[in-house]
């Protein structure tokens, strides 16, 4: 670093921070200003994302599940949704507002990400029918698993059995089975670009 | 032709035989390699003027990045592999680092690129890359590994090659400017403790990163092993994380806002949190713990010699420091042996390593196991699970297990 900084780049215009800054946070900052409800969201839904994600969320194919999957994260297969694990509905919207659909990213209007984002909220059970989200309302809002998470805690829970001084070395067990091969399941790809 | 990995497999068992067309000794009759005169030995070659950019021999067409095609819904959201069984030392070649993308390659006009820091700062800035290149420039070796190497064998040994198992990463040296310098000419306010950095492809990733790392190690980056970033890797500007987890390395850098607390971005919410047996999950694991794969002998590289000399090798990395050590086993874990670090040692970077031994053609189960600076070891995968269960999806860096038989052929396997 060098006293005084170097002087490089511009101060940058408040159109230009404006354009590009656009997320949101889960304490509401960074929301436009408008408003949506569910059944608007649902025309849109059908419009713009049903073909990946189904008419309720429930996804078609390979494309991602948004709505259902409750209780489901103890389980040997867990369905991680928006209504079963997501934190915080900010992200719903950070995410629709800059990602989506898919191939057409930064393209919804903020009204209709309320929209969408009210719909997702109704198809996950979390509101009624005529639930209108705004700028207003929507930190009243929280999804199921907002408690679901915790900081990084490698450091207490794995470190002192991992950070060993002795090690084995020798002589370190009697006997040694295979007990899983990955060619039972044979789903590696076949080598292909290969020439000769 | 296009052999598959089968009838590659049934050659090495063919070659395990003995019947190698290459095996120089024995033979009776003379070497017709050295008695019959070779074209290139004849006839010019091409002139300086025929590759302006140079590519491999042909005979190295094999080493390339391949997908595992059913893993994600799409090849743009999707994934690929470096193909670490071909490679040696610990630099990857530009032309083979994995590529992870979410909304596909953007393809960036880098006079059109622009880099925005704006939020808790005394001025909001714009750079152009013209503006970035002139900042002071640092030299660094980094690995890149995704969260999500290695996740696909939580549940057991699934995919056969290291390839696929341990293949989403790379190690390269960036060219940039440190990411303080940046901060501090636009000045963080007091209340600036978290960054977040967005990029400009069509995925807007973004993630969120503690002020504390942000005016530490990471880099803008510029340049990979000397020339321009790679598209698929953010030309013309990425963040460099060292040591942490591949996704927050967000490429085609196009701005970085300041705050006084973290974004919950979709990928540190939905994605890159650890799911734990109990249905609870981890967030904001960064780090990526010390980790090492044996690269050869491995599926995609069999033992095609037969008995006797025979060179082991592979690969080791740690987020947190070095790897002063690396062990091995070639029977299941009975016994290990200290193997042989080779190159330079540096911090967040892989290290290479050798375990030379005469094999006597019986069955091998061959291990790696770590030690980073910290007096960390890497963890069996049963011993993650204990802890973990199997559903985290990402930061698996438990030991693996190759099995290899008579014939030289090896597979991916657990064991007891």
């Amino acid at each position: 670093s060098r006293e005084g900084g170097y002087g490089l780049g511009r101060e940058a215009l408040p159109e230009e921070v404006a354009a590009w800054d656009f997320d949101v946070r889960p304490d509401g900052l960074g929301l436009p200003e408008g408003s949506g409800d569910v059944w608007t969201g649902e025309e849109v839904f059908v419009e713009k994302c049903s073909m990946c994600h189904g008419d309720f969320g429930e996804a078609v194919g390979r494309w991602p599940v948004l709505a259902g999957g409750w209780d489901t994260l103890e389980n040997k297969d867990p369905v991680k949704t928006i209504g079963s694990y997501w934190p915080y509905l900010s992200t719903v919207f950070d995410y629709v507002h800059r990602a989506m659909p898919f191939g057409e990213a930064e393209s919804l209007t903020a009204d209709e990400t309320y929209a969408i984002t009210a719909y997702l909220l109704y198809v996950n059970n979390l509101v009624e029918d005529d639930f209108e989200l705004s700028h207003e309302n929507f930190a009243e809002v929280r999804l199921p698993n907002e408690g679901g998470f915790f900081m990084d805690d490698r450091l207490e829970t794995e470190f002192p059995a991992f950070v060993r001084p002795e090690i084995c070395m020798e002589n370190c067990k009697e006997t040694v089975e295979i007990t899983m091969r990955a060619s039972v399941l044979d789903v590696t790809p076949e080598e292909s670009g290969v020439v000769e | 032709m296009k052999p598959s990995r089968r009838s590659f497999l049934t050659g090495a068992a063919a070659a395990g035989a003995g019947a190698v067309a290459t095996v120089a000794k024995g033979q009776g009759a003379p070497d017709p390699a050295i008695v019959e005169q070779q074209p290139w030995r004849t006839f010019l070659g091409e002139g300086v003027d025929a590759y302006p950019y140079g590519m491999p021999s042909e005979h190295e067409a094999h080493v390339i990045r391949r997908s595992v095609p059913w893993l994600t819904a799409d090849p743009i959201s999707s994934v690929n592999f470096t193909p670490l069984h071909e490679l040696d030392g610990i630099i990857t070649p530009n032309g083979l680092c994995f590529e992870r993308h979410h909304g596909g390659i953007a393809e960036v006009d880098p006079v059109e690129h622009r880099l925005m820091i704006n939020g808790l700062v005394d001025k909001q800035m714009v750079f152009t890359m013209e503006d970035l290149k002139r900042f002071p420039r640092e030299n660094h070796v980094y690995f890149l590994e995704c969260a999500a190497n290695s996740g696909m064998e939580w549940a057991g040994a699934q995919l056969n090659g290291c390839q696929f198992t341990h293949g989403m990463i790379h190690n390269v040296m960036y060219t940039g400017i440190p990411l303080r310098l940046l901060l501090e000419e636009a000045g963080v306010k007091t209340n600036g403790k978290w960054i977040m950095v967005e990029g400009a492809d069509a995925a807007g990733m973004n993630r969120s990163i503690p002020i504390e790392k942000a005016m530490d190690d990471c880099l803008i980056a510029f340049k990979m092993n000397g020339e321009a970033l790679r598209p698929e890797q953010g030309y013309p500007v990425r963040l460099v994380v060292p040591g942490w987890e591949g996704n927050m390395w967000v490429k085609w850098l196009r701005r970085i806002e300041v705050g006084d607390q973290p974004w919950h971005a979709r990928e540190e919410t939905s994605k890159y949190t650890d799911l734990l047996e109990n249905g609870t999950a981890r967030r904001f694991t960064w780090e990526m713990d010390a980790k090492s794969v044996i690269t050869n002998p491995s599926p995609q590289a069999p033992i095609t010699h037969g008995p006797g000399p025979t060179v082991l090798t592979g690969v080791a990395w740690s987020g947190r420091g070095t790897i002063p050590r690396v062990d091995v086993t070639i029977d299941g874990g009975k016994n290990w042996y200290q193997a042989r670090m080779s190159g330079p040692s540096l911090n967040k970077s892989m290290h290479r390593f050798y375990f030379e031994f005469d094999w006597d053609g019986t069955p091998l189960l061959l291990q790696s196991r770590a030690h980073d600076s910290t007096g960390y070891v890497q963890p069996t995968k049963n011993e993650l699970r204990a802890i973990r269960g199997e559903n985290s999806i990402y930061h698996n860096n438990g030991i693996q297990t190759w099995y290899v038989n008579e014939q030289g052929i090896a597979e991916n396997v657990e064991i007891s």
